[in-house]
């Protein structure tokens, strides 16, 4: 598909969504589930307000959402008390299929929510979002449920006017054009129009979401647009501006960390894909620099980007779903 | 004695506790997204379309703005009669440019404005959604008001427009604070709110005697002002509240405001005080020769119902239903309209809280179901007769 066809077609705005009770009843005619997933460590001052708003804006009142659920990496905080009391479901990721080694991280979450939601659509969430809306999931789940042949929406943003202390008034999309932009400019030039391919907001049909194996760490949201774009193509991503994103913005040492880990998740695609030989000729370091007076020492941190296979390889999984041998990705 | 009764709806709290359960997350709901709308006063108009979205979805009637910028539904009763109106102010204290984000913790919500006034309004648009779930059918026509231009130099001008220019007759009325449940105000005191600004002219001689700008000149006049002697009765209080002057160390301001307020329960006291300040203005205006303006920004004159009115005595006796220590309080915002008009009414608070006026005010999320057992109490006190009594 040509990417400025794709860019033109595929392109959303999130009040072309905004009539909820149409967007319902057509989700009810396709007979659709919807799940929200929102990962959480350490959440307590965002994720209540993220809770009360969907659930009476798209529960109770619209009934666009089917389940709305935390996934835990281990808070130490209230986090889930305060999701619980507010009426999510939620879980320790590490209750979800306890048999498996245990990982931590994000994508470890994202990954066991599609064994525990049910949803044919999961939306997934990030729950450090200020300036939460209704618009958050439904600008995402819309072009799914209106365009059967859109599989995986990203959100996209403006950037943050100047608010308070604590939150810069412009960046956020530092890793995204130091380094995805350029990266997919050189490889996959196709995926460039995707304005915010990091946005940590999407909505995935299950038939995508159990075929893609996941990264646990930062390469997560990279990862699943080169495997979504190699098995389905340009034309089964749509992405949807929400105006507006108001977050913490992470110092620029965590930058690296994550830039790091996204890197290592590209470099293994891009040579399964054939663009690259390096043979795991890598190391899995990321060396960071701090000064003490006149000299200078080196901070070692170990990052290696684990990854999970695609959920449908899992017995526990097809059990689940009843899915038959013969469905199971090779 | 009706206002010894307690509605059969709100007899059984925990009955009631779980009607209100099932409006609980709207509630909260509502309750982010209007505190998250900035509502400076006169800027009100996104609240109102918020508000008015809300009233549409519960079917009100004449859900409508008028030329106060109001938002107004009417919800009607199965006689439509009479007319009993419950107003909460749209406006905060807050220009859009501080964060309106609020934090939902288990039982607080933190936020700018969340309890003044977003509790208030949050209780409007929720209410005929309560009122369905306990199967309240009113004789009386329930009209909800958010009523803008309320604070400051609003000086209650939106329920004041409303109140002069509505057709339908207003029956007995009820304002909803958010903060503090328990509080009851059945009486407005007289209330004169004044800006004095100095303006120091370009051309100004700054050899004359002992002029050194805005910081001492109105210093000087707050000194004055404070030597007036304040009588225990009838009480009376004059409050400076903020003065605005200066930009640096070392330059001389040539612009100050003053803003104070004069509040008495007599309005012969009220007007009293003013004529002394006004006097206090003149005599510094003319030993500097500068210009020195007192301006009346907001006033509302004494008055509301006694004591021992039955609805006074119906919201004590709700509020102790409820479980609620009851303490008096005397009101200057929407009560005075109502007075200024002979219509009994009294401001009642939905919750507790702390820090009002302040960016992070902080407000409980639990006590709103006893406050929403004395509100429901009330309405129907009113609406079987409770003011007929007086």
């Amino acid at each position: 598909m040509n990417p400025d066809l794709w860019l033109k077609n595929n392109t959303f705005h999130h009040s072309e969504f905004a009539d909820l009770k149409a967007l319902v009843k057509e989700k009810e005619k396709k007979n659709l589930k919807i799940s929200l997933c929102i990962p959480t460590l350490n959440e307590e001052k965002t994720i209540g307000k993220e809770i009360v708003i969907f659930k009476s804006e798209l529960m109770t009142r619209n009934p666009l959402l089917d389940e709305i659920a935390v996934i835990d990496s281990g808070s130490v905080d209230r986090t889930l008390e305060t999701a619980a009391s507010f009426g999510a479901d939620v879980y320790l990721a590490s209750d979800i299929l306890p048999d498996l080694e245990q990982k931590r991280g994000k994508g470890e979450n994202l990954w066991k929510a599609i064994y525990q939601l049910n949803g044919d659509i999961i939306v997934y969430i990030d729950a450090d979002i200020k300036n939460i809306h209704p618009r958050f999931v439904y600008g995402l789940v819309a072009p799914l449920i209106y365009k059967d042949e859109v599989k995986y929406v990203k959100a996209f943003y403006d950037r943050p006017l100047a608010f308070s202390d604590g939150i810069r008034p412009s960046g956020g999309g530092r890793v995204t054009e130091i380094l995805i932009r350029p990266l997919f400019s050189l490889f996959y030039p196709e995926l460039t129009p995707v304005i915010q391919p990091l946005s940590g907001e999407y909505a995935v049909k299950r038939d995508v979401l159990e075929k893609i194996p996941f990264p646990i760490g930062y390469g997560v949201e990279t990862s699943h647009l080169l495997d979504v774009y190699k098995k389905w193509g340009l034309e089964a991503f749509a992405q949807t501006d929400l105006d507006q994103r108001v977050h913490r913005n992470q110092p620029t040492r965590d930058l690296g960390k994550m830039a790091f880990g996204i890197l290592q998740a590209f470099l293994k695609r891009a040579e399964t894909h054939g663009l690259l030989e390096l043979k795991d000729q890598y190391a899995h370091v990321l060396r960071q620099y701090q000064a003490h007076n006149n000299s200078y020492e080196s901070i070692e941190i170990h990052i290696r980007e684990e990854e999970r296979p695609p959920m449908i390889k899992i017995p526990e999984y097809r059990k689940k779903y009843n899915i038959k041998e013969d469905k199971k990705e090779k | 004695m009706i206002d010894n009764i307690i509605p059969d709806v709100v007899a059984d709290l925990s009955v009631f506790e779980k009607r209100v359960n099932e409006v609980r997350e709207t509630l909260l709901a509502n309750l982010v997204m209007l505190s998250e709308i900035p509502a400076p006063t006169f800027n009100e108009r996104e609240r109102v379309e918020f508000l008015l979205e809300k009233f549409t979805e519960s079917e009100l009637q004449n859900t409508s703005t008028d030329e106060a910028g109001n938002a107004l539904g009417l919800l009607p009763g199965t006689e439509g009669d009479e007319n009993i109106l419950l107003v909460s102010h749209l406006d905060t204290l807050y220009s859009e440019k501080i964060d309106h984000s609020v934090s939902v913790e288990a039982n607080k919500i933190t936020g700018a404005g969340i309890g003044h006034n977003a509790v208030g309004l949050a209780t409007l648009s929720v209410l005929p959604l309560l009122l369905e779930k306990l199967d309240v059918k009113l004789k009386s026509n329930l009209i909800l008001m958010g009523s803008a231009q309320s604070l400051g130099k609003g000086s209650i001008a939106g329920i004041r427009f409303f109140l002069s220019n509505t057709k339908y007759p207003i029956k007995a009325g009820i304002c909803i604070d958010g903060v503090k449940l328990g509080k009851i105000c059945h009486s407005s005191v007289g209330m004169m709110r004044f800006e004095i600004t100095y303006n120091l002219p370009e051309d100004y001689d700054w050899k004359r005697f002992g002029t050194i700008g805005a910081i001492p000149t109105l210093s000087e006049i707050v000194t004055q002002i404070q030597k007036i002697p304040i009588p225990s009765k009838p009480r009376t209080t004059i409050i400076l509240g903020s003065m605005e002057c200066g930009t640096a160390y070392n330059t001389i301001p040539t612009e100050g405001i003053l803003r104070f307020e004069i509040r008495s329960e007599s309005e012969e006291m009220v007007n009293d005080l003013r004529y002394r300040i006004q006097n206090i203005v003149a005599e510094v205006s003319s030993i500097y020769g500068i210009d020195i303006s007192l301006k009346i920004i907001a006033q509302r004159k004494p008055g509301g119902i006694p004591f021992s009115h039955p609805l006074t005595n119906c919201t004590r006796n709700m509020l102790k239903h409820v479980g609620i220590k009851s303490w008096i309080q005397p009101d200057t915002s929407e009560l005075s309209a109502f007075s200024d008009k002979n219509i009994p009414a009294i401001t009642v608070g939905m919750t507790t809280g702390v820090r009002k006026d302040k960016i992070y005010e902080q407000i409980q999320i639990d006590p709103i179901t006893k406050g929403l057992g004395q509100l429901i109490g009330l309405i129907l006190s009113i609406d079987r007769g409770v003011c007929d009594e007086s």
